[in-house]
This record gives C-alpha cells, sequence and structure tokens, in this order.
C-alpha cells in the first residue's frame, strides 16, 4: 500500500492541510479574532525548537551515548523557568522598537549600526545552513526508505544521485515554494505572521503525537511496558553504558551541552522569530514558562525506549540509529504507524525550515542587500517609486538562496555528520551572538566596536575549529588538517588548539571560541567609547522596564521634514494601504491632524523611523529617514546636550521631591511642637484656674466671717469664737497653700536648696512622728511603727526626708477611717535601697487613680461626706524630693481597705538627679 | 409665708457663713454638700432659691443648673451660682446654664444679701438696717 505516490500524496496534503490552517489563522486575525493569541498556541510555537534532530537524531544519539541527548532539553528548560526574565526583556525590547530579527536586535542595540546587523546576519546564514540541510537530509532519508517498504534498505550514496533525480532537491524546492508562500505575504517584518505561528503550533502537535505513538508502540504493543523493556534490554552488550551518566569526559560534555543549548534557546533566530517577534501578548510568557518545559520532558519520554527497542530488533544489523522511529514500526509492518511517524518527522522539518527560513530572509533582505541597495547612490532607490515589490523579491529570493544553499551543503558535506553533530554546528554558532544578547541587556557598558570584535573573533574561532574540520571530514580540505595542523602545525590543530586536546571537540570549540568571544566584547567596550546613538540605545535596551511609552530619545532628529515626505517614503516601503493605516493610528493616538501638519515634528520623525524599521531595519530606516530630514541629523554635541538636560531636569524633579518630602516632615514637626506647647499653654491655664480656686476657697471663709463679725455687733461670745477660729484656721491653709506651693515650684524648677549628708533613717523618722504627734493625738490615731533596731544609713538631706514623712503621715490621717483610725510604719532593707511604708485604714485610692494622685491639685474622689482639708500638694511634693534622692514612690492596694504608700531611697547614690528633666 | 433656699458648697466653712447670712434674712435653709445631693434635696422639695458652688466632687454647678432648668416642675426655682471660677466666660457658662445671678468667691456678705433679696422680691432693708 505504502507505494511512492501514496507517501507523496500524503505528504502533499499534509502540507496543503498546514497550508489551510495558516490561511485560516492569517483570515481570523485580519478580522480581528486571532487565534495566535493564545498562550497554548505560543508555547506549543515555542516547540519548533524540536525538530527532526529530536525527532530522529536523539534516539540516534540515544541508541550510541545513552542520556547524552538530554542536555539538548535541559538548557532551554533552565532558559525558560530560571532566566525567563530575559526573555520577557527581549520580547518587551522587540515590541517596543518594533525589532525584525536577532540581527536588527543586536544592530538596534549597538547603535542601529548597519556593519553589526550585516555580520550577524552572515553568521547566522552560515551557521544555520548546516542546520537547515539536516532537515532536508531527515526528509529525503525518510522519505527514500519509506519508499522501499517493507524492505529496510539503508538509502546510500545520496550524494551521488543525479540532482533531477535527487529527493531532497524537490523538498527543498518544494519548501521554499511553502515558505514563500507562508512568509512574505505581508510587506512589514514585524507584522506578525499569525497563520505561521498557528500552523507551526498544529505541527508541534502532531510531532509530538506522532512520536508518542511510536514510544507507546515500542514500549507496550512490542514489549509488557518499561520493566519488561529494560529488562530484556539487559542483554544488551552496550546496555551498561546507556542507561548511566558514564565518564567524568561525559560530564564535561554535558556542562558543554546544557550551556550550548541555554544559548540556542535564546539566540536560533528562529527561536527568536517564535518567542520575540512573533509575540502578541507578553503575558503569554508566563505559560509558555512552563508550557514548554513540559513538552520537552513529555517528547523525551520514550528517547530511550524506542532506542532499545531499536537495537534490541536489527542487533547487529546495518540500520542506522538515526531512522529507528520510522523504521521500527516498518520493521513490524504497521503501515499507518509507519505513515504517520513520517508525518511526524516531516512536521518537525518543515516547521523548523520554514521559521528559520522566514527569519534568515528577513536579516537577508534588511541588513545584509537592503544597507548596500541604498547606500549604491547609483541605484537611486531613494526615488523610485514603490519598494513593496522589491522588499518582497528579495525576501523571496533569499528564501529560494538559503534553502539552495542548504541542500548544497547537504549535497557536499551532510553524509559524512550524523544528524545531532550538525545540529551541533548550528547551535555553536548561534551562541557567538550570546555575549553581544546577554551582554547588550544588561549592560550599558557593551559597546559597538566591542560587540563587533567579539563576534569576529567568536566566528573565525567556530569556523577555524568545527566547520572546517566539518569541511575536512567530508574531504574537501586535505584530511591532515585535522591530524596535524594547517601546513603541519601542531599547535594549530583544529580540534586540539593550542595544545588543548583534554576536551572533545565539540567542547574544545565552544572554549576557545567563548573565550576570545567574551574577551573581546568586554574587553573592546572597555577600551572604546560609546557614540551617543549607542549610549542611548544602550540605556533603551537596559532600562526598558524603567522608561514610559515616552518615545523621546531613541531618534533624536533634530531638521525638518515634510510630511508628505515622509508619507512618500513609507508608502514605497510598505504600500498605501498600510501606511494610511499606520498615519491614521498615530493620528488618532495624538489628537493630530496630519493632513494640516506640514513640517513634521521629532515624535512624527520618530514614528516614521520605527514604522519604516519595521519593513527594513532599524539601521536602514535610520539611513532612509536620513535621506528626507532637511538640515542635520542632531550632532552628537546636541544629543549629549539633550540628554544631559533631560537628566538634569530629572535630577531637579528628584530635589524637588526630596525637599517637599523634608518640608512635609518639618511642617509635621511643627505641628506636633504646636500641639505640645498648646497643651502646655492649656496645663498652665488649668494649673492657674486650680490655684486660684484653692486659694479663693480659704479666702472666702475668712471675709465672709470677718464681714459677719464686722456687721453683727451682738453676736453672743460663743458665737464669735467660733467664727474667729473658723478665720484662724482658713487663715492658717492659705498659709499653707501658698508655702506649698512656692516650695513646689522651686523644686520643679530645680533651685530647692539641698543638704546632703549620711543620715540615719531610724532617728529621721523618728523625729517625724514626733513632729506629726499632735496631729495624731487629736485626731485619736492609733500609730504602729516596726522598726528594726538597727538601719543602714542613706545620703539623703535630713529635713526634706521628714517632709516627706511628715506629709504621708498627715495625708494617712486625713483618709483614715474615722470610728477606728489606725496608721502603720514599716521600714525594710534591700541590697540597694530602703524602703519605707505609711499604711492607712481608710477608703483607699479608686482604681485607677494610683498615678494621678501624684499630680497637683488631684485628690482621689474618695469621701462624698467629709472632704478632708488638704491643698492637694503633699504628694506631688514628696515625689520630687523622692526622686531627687533617686528614688522612687508609688500607691498599693493590695487589700480591701487602706493605701499604702511606699518610697524608696538607694545606697549607692553617687549623683544628685535634678528633678524635671 | 417664708421662702427657702438651698446651699450647695463643698467646703463646711463656706456653708456655715451663707446658712448664717440666709437665716439672718429669715429664710428656710436647707443644705447639701455636692451636685448629686442637691438634686435629690430639690427633688424632695423644690427650695425658692439655689446658692450653687461650682466645683464639687461628683456633679459640678452647672450641670446641676441645667439639670434643674431641663425640668419644667422646677421652672420657678431661682439660681444663683457662688463660685471661685472668675473669669469672664465662665461668669458666660453659668448665665447661660440658666443661672439667674452669678457671684464670684470671695464675696462680699452685703453684696449676697442684696442679690437674693433682689431676686425673692424681698422688702429691701436699708443697707445699714441690720448694723
Amino acid at each position: 500500500m505504502l507505494q511512492g505516490w501514496v507517501v507523496l500524496l500524503v505528504s502533499f496534503g499534509y502540507l496543503c492541510l498546514l497550508f489551510a490552517i495558516a490561511y485560516y489563522g492569517d483570515k481570523r486575525a485580519d478580522e480581528g479574532r486571532s487565534l495566535a493569541n493564545n498562550p497554548y498556541i505560543y508555547a506549543l510555537s515555542i516547540a519548533v525548537y524540536c525538530t527532526s534532530w529530536t525527532y530522529y537524531g536523539s534516539v540516534g544519539r540515544a541508541a550510541s551515548s545513552g542520556l547524552d541527548f538530554l542536555p539538548i532539553y535541559l538548557g532551554p528548560t533552565l532558559v525558560f523557568v530560571l532566566w525567563w526574565f530575559v526573555l520577557g526583556k527581549i520580547i518587551r525590547i522587540t515590541k517596543k522598537n518594533r525589532i525584525t530579527s536577532i540581527a536588527d536586535f543586536i544592530a538596534s542595540r549597538y547603535g542601529k549600526s548597519t556593519l553589526l546587523g550585516g555580520l550577524v546576519t552572515i553568521i547566522a546564514v552560515v551557521g544555520i545552513m548546516p542546520y537547515i540541510s539536516l532537515q532536508l537530509k531527515a526528509v529525503s532519508t525518510s522519505f527514500n526508505l519509506l519508499l522501499g517498504y517493507p524492505e529496510i534498505a539503508m538509502p546510500s550514496g545520496l550524494g551521488e544521485v543525479p540532482i533531477p533525480h535527487d529527493t531532497a532537491f524537490y523538498v527543498a524546492l518544494l519548501m521554499a515554494i511553502f515558505t514563500i508562500l507562508f512568509g512574505t505575504r505581508h510587506i512589514d517584518a514585524s507584522e506578525h505572521h499569525e497563520g505561521m505561528v498557528v500552523a507551526i503550533a498544529f505541527e508541534s502537535v502532531v510531532k509530538l503525537v506522532a512520536f508518542l505513538s511510536v514510544g507507546l508502540f515500542v514500549t507496550f504493543g512490542l514489549y509488557d511496558g518499561f520493566g519488561d523493556l529494560f529488562t530484556e534490554a539487559k542483554a544488551l552488550p552496550e546496555y551498561g553504558s546507556l542507561i548511566t551518566l558514564g565518564t567524568a569526559s561525559t560530564y564535561g560534555q554535558w556542562i558543554t551541552m546544557t550551556l550550548l543549548s541555554m544559548a540556542a534557546i535564546i539566540c536560533l533566530p528562529r527561536q527568536f522569530q517564535v518567542t520575540a517577534i512573533e509575540s502578541l501578548d507578553e503575558r503569554h510568557l508566563n505559560k509558555a514558562v512552563w508550557l514548554f518545559p513540559l513538552y520537552l520532558l513529555i517528547i523525551n519520554i520514550f528517547v530511550l525506549p524506542i532506542a532499545l527497542g531499536g537495537l534490541l530488533m536489527f542487533s547487529g544489523d546495518t540500520v542506522d540509529a538515526d531512522t529507528f522511529v520510522l523504521t521500527v514500526p516498518m520493521y513490524e509492518q504497521q503501515e499507518l504507524l509507519t505513515l504517520f511517524a513520517f508525518i511526524g518527522g516531516l512536521s518537525a522539518a518543515t516547521g523548523m525550515v520554514i521559521v528559520a527560513t522566514i527569519a534568515l530572509s528577513t536579516m537577508v533582505c534588511n541588513d545584509l542587500v537592503m544597507p548596500v541597495l541604498l547606500r549604491l547612490t547609483w541605484l537611486r532607490l531613494n526615488e523610485k517609486g514603490d519598494l513593496g515589490g522589491l522588499l518582497q523579491a528579495i525576501r523571496r529570493g533569499s528564501i529560494l538562496f538559503i534553502l539552495l544553499f542548504s541542500y548544497g551543503y547537504f549535497r557536499f558535506i551532510g553524509e559524512s555528520y550524523a544528524l545531532a553533530t550538525v545540529g551541533l554546528l548550528s547551535f555553536a554558532a548561534a551562541a557567538q551572538f550570546a555575549p553581544a544578547i546577554v551582554g547588550g541587556l544588561l549592560w550599558k557598558g557593551g559597546t559597538r566596536a566591542g560587540a563587533l570584535v567579539g563576534l569576529c573573533l567568536g566566528f573565525t574561532m567556530w569556523i577555524y575549529t568545527l566547520l572546517m574540520p566539518s569541511l575536512a571530514l567530508s574531504g574537501w580540505i586535505p584530511h591532515s588538517f585535522i591530524d596535524a595542523g594547517p601546513f603541519g602545525a601542531e599547535l594549530l590543530k583544529p580540534y586540539a588548539l593550542f595544545g588543548l586536546s583534554e576536551f572533545d571537540n565539540l567542547s574544545h570549540a565552544l572554549f576557545w571560541s567563548m573565550l576570545v568571544n567574551i574577551g573581546g566584547y568586554v574587553g573592546v567596550s572597555l577600551a572604546t567609547r560609546q557614540t551617543a546613538l549607542e549610549r542611548i540605545q544602550a540605556a533603551l535596551f537596559v532600562d526598558v522596564y524603567r522608561r514610559s511609552d515616552d518615545d523621546r530619545g531613541s531618534g533624536l532628529w533634530r531638521g525638518t521634514a515634510t510630511f508628505s515626505d515622509l508619507y512618500a517614503l513609507v508608502v514605497r516601503f510598505v504600500g498605501r494601504d498600510q501606511a494610511d493605516r499606520a498615519f491614521d493610528g498615530y493620528a488618532a493616538e495624538t489628537g493630530e491632524s496630519l493632513k494640516k501638519v506640514t513640517e513634521a515634528d521629532p515624535a512624527l520623525l520618530n514614528f516614521t523611523e520605527k514604522l519604516l524599521a519595521g519593513a527594513i531595519g532599524a539601521a536602514s530606516a535610520r539611513v532612509m529617514i536620513g535621506s528626507v530630514v532637511k538640515g542635520e541629523v542632531a550632532s552628537i554635541d546636541e544629543v549629549m546636550e539633550i540628554l544631559d538636560e533631560t537628566s538634569q531636569v530629572i535630577e531637579y524633579s528628584h530635589r524637588l521631591e526630596q525637599k517637599s518630602r523634608e518640608l512635609q516632615i518639618a511642617s509635621a514637626e511643627l505641628q506636633a511642637a504646636n500641639e505640645r506647647l498648646k497643651e502646655v499653654d492649656r496645663l498652665k491655664d488649668d494649673f492657674l484656674s486650680t490655684v486660684s480656686h484653692e486659694l479663693r476657697t480659704p479666702l472666702t471663709s475668712i471675709r465672709s466671717f470677718s464681714e459677719i463679725l464686722f456687721d453683727e455687733s451682738d453676736l453672743p461670745i460663743e458665737e464669735r469664737r467660733e467664727f474667729l477660729t473658723i478665720i484662724i484656721k482658713e487663715s492658717e491653709r492659705l498659709t499653707r497653700l501658698i508655702n506649698q506651693l512656692l516650695d513646689l515650684a522651686k523644686l520643679e524648677a530645680g533651685r530647692g536648696e539641698w543638704q546632703i549628708s549620711d543620715i540615719d533613717p531610724k532617728e529621721v523618722i523618728e523625729e517625724a512622728i514626733a513632729a506629726t504627734s499632735s496631729l495624731l493625738q487629736e485626731n485619736r490615731m492609733q500609730l504602729d511603727v516596726n522598726l528594726p533596731s538597727q538601719l543602714r544609713r542613706v545620703r539623703a538631706d535630713r529635713d526634706r526626708f521628714i517632709q516627706v514623712i511628715v506629709n504621708l503621715l498627715s495625708n494617712a490621717v486625713k483618709f483614715c477611717n474615722r470610728s477606728n483610725p489606725s496608721i502603720q510604719i514599716a521600714v525594710r532593707e534591700t541590697s540597694q535601697a530602703l524602703l519605707v511604708a505609711v499604711e492607712d485604714n481608710g477608703p483607699g485610692i479608686p482604681a485607677g487613680a494610683e498615678q494621678r494622685i501624684f499630680e497637683k491639685f488631684e485628690q482621689a474622689d474618695v469621701t462624698a461626706t467629709s472632704k478632708p482639708v488638704s491643698t492637694g500638694l503633699g504628694l506631688p511634693i514628696c515625689r520630687q524630693i523622692v526622686e531627687y534622692f533617686g528614688g522612687r514612690i508609688w500607691v498599693e492596694r493590695n487589700q480591701s481597705v487602706g493605701a499604702k504608700f511606699v518610697f524608696t531611697v538607694p545606697y549607692a547614690r553617687t549623683s544628685f538627679m535634678v528633678p524635671g528633666e | 409665708m417664708t421662702q427657702s433656699v438651698l446651699v450647695v458648697d463643698d467646703e463646711p466653712n463656706i456653708v456655715l457663713s451663707l446658712e448664717f447670712l440666709m437665716k439672718q434674712m429669715d429664710l428656710d435653709v436647707r443644705i447639701a454638700e455636692d451636685g448629686d445631693a442637691a438634686l435629690q434635696e430639690i427633688g424632695r422639695q423644690a427650695p425658692d432659691l439655689v446658692l450653687l458652688d461650682v466645683m464639687m466632687p461628683k456633679r459640678d454647678g452647672f450641670s446641676v443648673c441645667r439639670a434643674i432648668r431641663a425640668n419644667a416642675a422646677w421652672d420657678d426655682v431661682k439660681i444663683i451660682m457662688l463660685t471661685a471660677k472668675s473669669r469672664d466666660e465662665e461668669r458666660a457658662r453659668g448665665l447661660s446654664a440658666g443661672a439667674d445671678d452669678y457671684i464670684v468667691k470671695p464675696f462680699s456678705t452685703r453684696d449676697v444679701r442684696f442679690r437674693v433679696g433682689r431676686i425673692l422680691n424681698l422688702a429691701q432693708p436699708a443697707a445699714g438696717q441690720a448694723r
């Protein structure tokens, strides 16, 4: 059944299906109902990373060196999981600057350098061609294999078949046509190829399902699952080496391959195309960071089982392990599965070829051909009408050229290299971009010269250590070039440069190329100065997240151009429809009516430059805009001036912000100080009002009774005596109040007179009791004094000490229980202080008033019936004195009745504090 | 019929002097030592006049004054505030709380007698009569 025409028909049908999908995807995009604007499609399109190299080559590599196929997938996984921020930054920059390719990206970063863009393009084309040829080889090999069905005959001598009979040639032509249909429908290369992306995503699904089908067939159809398969495989002589990680030298290889594939997932032109340029929404990356690694994981599950199954099946045979995916189902005569496996391989190959060729052709057109054409003044390209057709023609020509040259590489070299090895050759070429890209993203200091030198050195080293040996292996250069070095110079042997022979070929090449690349990039960057444009672009790239959408800065056109000139320019490159759409959009956004604009302002110039950059790349766009701007492009000095001015404005506004913050703080402080002042003022008012009240109260009684005595001459003698006694008592109260007020004022102001000496507390306490004895007797107080026979002396003012105890005693007398008054005095010594307690049996202190009673004029509202005569200043004075001695005074309310006042006087007291501080 | 006066003050000596003065004017004198007691006393039987101190424990004079004025049954009760609070705004506060008069301590006994007599519409004795 699997005759040639069936296979051809199915293949062609599949390609038509792909085209239909792409067409539908484009149609949906035009209708504004995008299919590609979806994180799953995005993640699947990134899986274009898995080419026929993965599809066929992984099994081949697994069959010869076991798990060595894994690092190629480990690297991308690491990048997506750990380095997603680098990808995110690349995507943001690409979108903001309408970048069209990886060459455009690098050129743009280093001052929109045409030279750099061209160099990157050349490296990319030379480096990727082997990779494309690999896909051609895979397709034609699998096709030829299938033609022999059910016989398995390794196609050989593909290089000798005359071209008209060579399948690969037709494959290349077909793919060129197909890519042209896919990729060059629009001129603006920064516009998304949504249809292509959807088709690629579809292919990713097909190749995954096909590969899994073969894997499942081998594992569960031919064997009883993984366990059975691996048990059977133990019989293989190479089994042991296949399922272990091998020797120390392979560890080095693992690291090399992991690093290489990490660079590749960022730097391969086709990966850059799908990840950055085709990205429709930055947020899709959030899903892709786990979806894509998951895809890689799934597609790798059955690599080893298929390899082992193939080895078991064809043990000792000449079947190439690279074809196991196809030959295993063939051997089992599974027609449909065989066909499906072939379609899967075709998917893997076409996906890679289409995306890589589109990416490369854009680069060749924008960064290589156009800049040259635009410089050839005799072509008078500037004056020609519609250039869109020319652009399209160049791109189509490039596609054809790239595919035919890839076919050439395949025909002349492909035979001598295994699939995987050719792929690694391309990876190593793409990795040369890594220093310029990653450095350019993270380090503003990287210069155009540094990037140029690094790339040149790295690429040269790549040619010498990888490409030339591959030519030698194919017989195009004498084989002695590898064995003995060029012209017999041992030190220059391409696989053991300067005697470095410890590494495998790939690690060796990567080591030397990266050494000179990074060394050149960093070294020259440090040694050279950036031009103004380079500095601007460096800032735009490195600080992309810090910039607003303000377009200032990247263009800095001075001079003027008329809008009609700009319009004509854009129309020539992108066509009238698109130009109208773009300028209408700009007008709607800025609110300017472009019809009235005769002189274009810098913002419009910038917009136009970016619009053109989307079609012909940043470097060429700059040249084109320069050709219509009358007057000159801003000079370096002027650019720097503008930049300085901008940074000065920013600096100034920072300073203003700072100042305003300081002002805010100062005003808050002022406000707080004002509040404190107000509070102090209020306290002073309260105090004066209280003092006034306290003075007026005894005065009222004195005046009132004096007047009564004066007016009433005929009062009985007893009444006269009573009234006179009141006058005398109230006068005494007044005097006491005034004395205490003055005393407290003195203490609070720190002007108290102190006579500090060593005093015997026992003797002082006894004297205080004696001083109050008349008061105690008057009130029939019962006093319990509990003094030890001997007390340590303390340093204090004797009179003040007595004053404290007298105050506390008279306080206690006032508040005592009237019917059975009793007071207790107790003294205790601790290691640090003397402790004196005076306890009454009155109503006690209300909860919450323990602190307040030590304030001036605060008396606890203890009784409604008999208000004791008190100034309200005794306790505050006690506190001032005790604190001056360095002690503390407080009241305890640990029992239901009575108040217990306790104060301490410390023994060790070197300096006496000034109250109020 | 004898008019009655309620003396409200927490200072015993001031109460004593006021009681003496009021009795001399043939008024019926009752005494309260704080705001709550004053309201209780008024509630028991409304006096014709309240001599009201301001700074007292439990409930101050302003509050007592407002409480009296808030009760329609006591509309006839006259109030004279007798207080050590001498500032103008405090006098204004007392009058706005509903006091009929405001006397600052220390007071002149003659002044008190004159104002009490005027408010209660007593036959004013000549200034020197009592002598």
